[in-house]
């Protein structure tokens, strides 16, 4: 490196407007987890096959790894910890995760809980094989998944305010 | 591991500030949404590369409908976006479908039909569907604007026809491309998710008003050469011929004719060939009855 190159970035993040000046090579997830002390999202791959560092820009996941701290400019960052209650409440959907027992290691848990929250936010109800598919950007290697599914689906008809088919 | 091995990044501000970054940095590779060049950074591949990044430019997202009843992609609409977009829906499903196809949903969201197109690779999800449609790629350069039909942008294994500073800017599919077709594509791969397609097979046709005759059938594969290919020789079987079992057999088995595939460790050379032949078979089924056509 001849010269390191840097650049002012204004973005939002769980709601508060933030300015902070970025080294151009850092991706989103070495920005939130090292700037911002956001330790949900986790370093897994580093190359978008994981899952582990998803957060949700802009009303969509992206996998924070392969995405560049630069091109977060004006837009707004939802990570795991915006979900907690003013007291460190659990949300509904990382009530279920704990209930159905889809969490072990932990380290795929805020990729997954994210997707499952834009999911949820769609206000759509999807089958068991949709909701698959929508959680296929997430690799874990302790559950199996089944837990996973259970948990987001039945926080998924709860929202919806429908009984869950057995 | 840490920051990426950027040599230095150029964010362009528009098409034209693009093509001068371009020109003053005649090295730089450009990146769309970085889901292929950020991974091959990593890997070492692009390392210390200088980057303009052209992720930012607006202006060449969203699906239109031009007035001459072309539907123009541009080349940064993310595959989760042309899947969702309304006249892809109605005019060309098949497309939408095929990029639904590509990795996961997060990378449905960064990934990009230009830059799926742009890196020349022979398996890209999209990249047989643009060719069984006749896609028109449009290029923006120092000298203007370009277009040339996507068999022609694929030049070899990872090459496309892009000269000095230029850009991809959109994809056209004409009209005639589209009207009175009904397309399915098929991704044969290990797993259901994030993987790269063993072979992939896109198929549509056109039939009489009857639903009796094909008046027109056109097949492209991905993995069945270095680069995505059509098969002149089924479409010919096809062509004119009555929608029935005979039709779609012969025409199957006439791919066999074109495609030239290869033993890798995702698979044989023979393995590919047998269902290459499957896949056209099927998908040629599915789009007659889409089309209204009984087998």
């Amino acid at each position: 490196m001849e010269h390191k190159q840097y650049k002012l970035l204004h973005c939002t993040i769980n709601g508060e407007e933030v300015e902070t000046m970025i080294d151009v090579r850092a991706s989103l997830t070495d920005l939130l987890r090292n700037d911002f002390r956001l330790t949900s999202v986790k370093k897994g791959c580093e190359v978008g096959e994981c899952g582990a560092c998803n957060v949700i820009i802009d009303g969509e996941c992206f996998n924070s790894c392969i995405y560049l701290a630069v091109w977060a400019e004006g837009k707004s960052i939802r990570t795991l910890e915006s979900l907690l209650g003013p007291n460190g409440e659990l949300s509904d959907i990382q009530q279920a995760f704990v209930d159905e027992t889809a969490v072990q290691c932990g380290f795929c848990t805020p990729g997954f809980i994210m997707t499952a929250v834009e999911i949820l936010e769609s206000g759509k109800e999807y089958t068991d094989d949709e909701l698959r598919k929508l959680l296929s950007g997430h690799l874990c290697r302790c559950t199996g998944y089944e837990n996973i599914l259970r948990a987001v689906k039945k926080t998924m008809y709860k929202r919806l305010g429908k009984e869950m088919p057995q | 591991m840490t920051m990426y091995d950027i040599k230095a990044l150029y964010e362009a501000t528009s098409v034209p500030n693009a093509i001068e970054l371009l020109l003053e940095h005649p090295e730089a590779q450009i990146i769309a949404g970085g889901s292929d060049v950020l991974i091959q950074m990593r890997e070492g591949k692009r390392a210390g590369k200088e980057l303009v990044s052209i992720y930012g430019l607006d202006e060449l997202r969203g699906i239109r409908m031009e007035d001459d009843g072309a539907i123009r992609i541009g080349s940064l609409t993310s595959f989760s976006h042309i899947t969702k977009d309304p006249i892809i829906q109605k005019y060309i499903n098949v497309l939408g479908e095929a990029v639904d196809k590509v990795g996961g949903p997060q990378i449905r969201n960064i990934g990009t039909i230009g830059g799926n197109t742009c890196n020349g690779v022979t398996s890209a999800d999209s990249a047989s569907t643009l060719h069984a449609w006749d896609a028109v790629i449009e290029l923006t350069g120092p000298e203007g604007v370009r277009t040339l039909p996507i068999k022609d942008f694929y030049i070899k294994a990872g090459v496309v026809n892009l000269r000095p500073a230029e850009l991809q800017t959109s994809i056209l599919i004409p009209r005639e491309s589209y009207e009175g077709y009904k397309g399915h594509y098929i991704k044969y791969a290990m797993r259901n998710a994030m993987d790269i397609a063993t072979t992939g097979c896109s198929v549509n046709v056109k039939l009489s008003e009857d639903k009796k005759t094909i008046l027109d059938a056109r097949i492209a594969y991905g993995v069945a050469a270095p680069i995505p290919i059509r098969s002149a020789s089924a479409e010919a079987a096809a062509k004119g011929q009555p929608v029935c079992t005979d039709t779609v057999e012969a025409f199957s088995q006439a791919v066999l004719q074109d495609i030239h595939p290869r033993t890798s460790w995702r698979a044989g050379k023979e393995f590919r060939e047998h269902i290459a032949v499957v896949m056209a078979r099927r998908a040629l089924t599915e789009a007659i009855q889409l089309s209204g056509g009984e087998l």
